[in-house]
């Protein structure tokens, strides 16, 4: 089973204090992007979401821990399961539904939909229906920090899956010549669709791709957000000093298929049982303390409630203005 | 007015981009350190330092990403590709990526990238270092299509090019880089989508780009000597296209051939082509002609690589045939 958890992100950077603001953050994200799934998830069966759905349900501590350990400033590039990360890096909830339902009060204006937000005002580069498409753009990124002379950095989600593709190897070997400010925060949640990663790659430790290319890689427990955190800030700290890329590999384990109309049946029973036990928003529940949690959770849920209203009494994009608008272009 | 090179029209224009906004950067396999292969770029290192003249290694996808992602963090990133061909190989970065950020983020974000390439046959480099794939392009929304066929238009349009906000794919026929042509002294700018006619004429019209317009003009300059008028317009822009210069033109004359050294077979010749049928046929005497590429790869020997892409004879007698 490629997917064992070794977190050694506490070895490596020793403990450093988490602060309150922090867990609390944490928390929220972890709370927020369960509940945001559910909700889409319940939205889709409702018929009020089509087109595609990844759920990042299962996953949501690795950007939940890797966001909390950047500035509003710092960018990042997300994924086709993306929510999470869009969520964690800031994102309001009523635009995000409103984008996922199509309308034209979404962050995209309904152009987009749940494979492509992307989000200015937090420097949300934005969501990639290909696999690794992000993985140049976020390098890219960083070499545009570095011509522009400022003290940002890129953090690059992408999957166990994006990792057997081309510009991983590429883009790794690129950051580590110009020794660009970005962490490539591996997600490696066991499964490309439906292909087991024990059948794709050879190797299922991908943290150790790094050092191939002068890159430092670290593996964390990825349904720990603690942990995630820990790894991230020590990542960014060290990009920040312009000493260059490091590759995390987060593990964890999708708690479905693929996306929203896949039932996973080919998902290890076993494997899925374990992860769920080890749920990433109950450890976070236990790391932040029931109190405080519960706290979080009843804002959440007020801000979800609105969210969704939101989303679903707004206007959807008026087709003669959009086919003025392209008219234009 | 200085004569100049092509090649040292596109330098310029770099380096005059370069000076007026430090967020333009150039990165490319062999730029830096050799100046390109066909010395465009020789000397900005020296310049601007190589923060921002970056030698790449061959890694096409993943550096043409880059400039998506310098492009959307407000950089204005010149990536070159050594050839037309390679471009292939970033692909997705150009198409799914580059073309559609803008449009997918609901205008949250531009991607002003240039991605600066050689094409074209005439030099025995094969199959994989002649092609001319400017068609692929063009059929994508979301990208522009630059092809200058004079050191002047050349060092202008790529400098619109530079300051647009959008994707631009520059494309450098390979046999332009040593031709000489005038160059304005002062500093200025083409704007992109449009056209330029080349050469006023009332019998038939050319519309062409890159080196065949200049082979137009050369047929152009024959057929004046056997009595025949010939208008030249060269497009210089494929996107935006600038249809109303080419709808004037053909109005005019109300004979056309569109020339062009891509293969015939799903060319833009056939675009440009029913779109004049669908805007000017009442103001036809004929059917569009394409004088085109053959349907075939380009082979090695100069012969028969010849005999592939369109010459001054062949639309010397396209042009009659139209008459």
């Amino acid at each position: 089973m490629g997917n064992t958890a070794e977190p050694s992100g506490r070895e490596r950077s020793g403990p450093p204090e988490l602060s309150e603001e922090v867990l609390v953050r944490m928390h929220r994200s972890v709370y927020a992007t369960r509940q945001f799934e559910l909700a889409c998830v319940d939205g889709y069966r409702r018929g009020l979401i089509r087109g595609y759905l990844h759920p990042y349900l299962g996953e949501e501590a690795v950007a939940a821990g890797a966001c909390a350990a950047l500035r509003p400033d710092d960018y990042i590039t997300s994924t086709h399961r993306g929510h999470g990360h869009c969520i964690s890096k800031g994102a309001d909830l009523g635009r995000m539904m409103a984008e996922i339902m199509g309308k034209e009060t979404g962050y995209c204006k309904g152009r987009g939909g749940s494979m492509h937000i992307a989000d200015r005002q937090f420097n949300n580069l934005g969501a990639n229906g290909i696999v690794g498409g992000g993985i140049p753009i976020a390098t890219g990124a960083a070499m545009g920090i570095r011509v522009r002379g400022t003290d940002q950095v890129v953090v690059c989600f992408f999957s166990d899956g994006a990792s057997n593709n081309g510009v991983f190897a590429e883009s790794l070997n690129l950051a580590g010549i110009y020794a660009l400010p970005v962490v490539y925060l591996l997600e490696n949640n066991g499964y490309a669709v439906s292909t087991p990663i024990e059948c794709s790659t050879g190797c299922c430790d991908l943290a150790g791709r790094g050092p191939a290319y002068g890159v430092p890689g670290a593996c964390v427990d990825g349904n720990d957000a603690v942990a995630v955190y820990r790894a991230t800030l020590a990542a960014v700290t060290r990009a920040r000093r312009g000493e260059g890329p490091t590759l995390i590999e987060a593990k964890t384990f999708r708690h479905g298929g693929h996306h929203v109309n896949d039932p996973g049946l080919y998902m290890d029973p076993e494997a899925l049982a374990a992860w769920k036990a080890r749920d990433p928003l109950r450890l976070m529940r236990a790391a932040v303390g029931e109190e405080r949690a519960a706290a979080i959770e009843t804002a959440v849920d007020a801000e979800l409630r609105a969210a969704v209203e939101f989303a679903a009494a707004s206007p959807e994009p008026d087709v003669d203005a959009f086919l003025a608008e392209i008219e234009e272009a | 007015m200085a004569e100049m090179m092509f090649r040292d029209a596109l330098r310029r224009a770099l380096d005059e981009e370069m000076r007026r906004d430090p967020l333009v950067f150039l990165m490319g396999e062999t730029i830096a350190e050799r100046g390109g292969s066909y010395k465009v770029t020789e000397g900005l290192l020296a310049t601007y330092g190589p923060r921002r003249v970056i030698d790449t290694p061959i890694a096409e996808a993943s550096f043409t990403g880059m400039g998506v992602g310098a492009a959307l963090v407000g950089c204005r990133p010149v990536v070159e590709l050594l050839f037309v061909d390679f471009a292939m190989l970033a692909m997705d970065q150009i198409v799914n990526q580059a073309a559609k950020f803008a449009f997918i983020s609901g205008g949250q974000a531009k991607v002003p990238l240039v991605v600066r390439t050689q094409g074209g046959a005439g030099n025995g480099l094969a199959a994989q270092h002649s092609q001319s794939l400017e068609a692929l392009f063009y059929h994508v929304p979301g990208l522009k299509v630059v092809m200058p066929s004079t050191p002047r238009d050349a060092c202008g349009l790529l400098k619109a090019a530079i300051r647009d906000d959008h994707p631009v794919v520059f494309i450098e026929h390979k046999l332009l880089y040593m031709t000489q042509g005038p160059v304005p002294d002062e500093e200025y700018v083409i704007p992109l989508g449009r056209a330029e006619v080349k050469r006023e004429g009332s019998d038939v019209t050319l519309i062409s780009w890159s080196l065949m317009a200049l082979k137009c003009l050369e047929a152009a300059a024959v057929l004046a000597r056997e009595g025949v008028s010939v208008e030249v317009v060269d497009l210089r822009t494929l996107t935006p296209l600038d249809k109303e210069t080419v709808l004037n033109s053909a109005r005019k004359t109300g004979r056309v051939a569109v020339v062009h050294e891509a293969v015939k077979r799903g060319g833009v010749g056939g675009d440009i082509a029913a779109m004049l049928m669908e805007e000017a046929y009442d103001d036809l005497d004929g059917p569009v002609l394409r004088i085109a590429g053959r349907n075939t790869p380009i082979p090695y020997n100069l012969n028969i690589e010849r005999a592939c892409v369109p010459s001054v004879e062949d639309i010397v007698a396209g042009v009659l045939d139209l008459l």
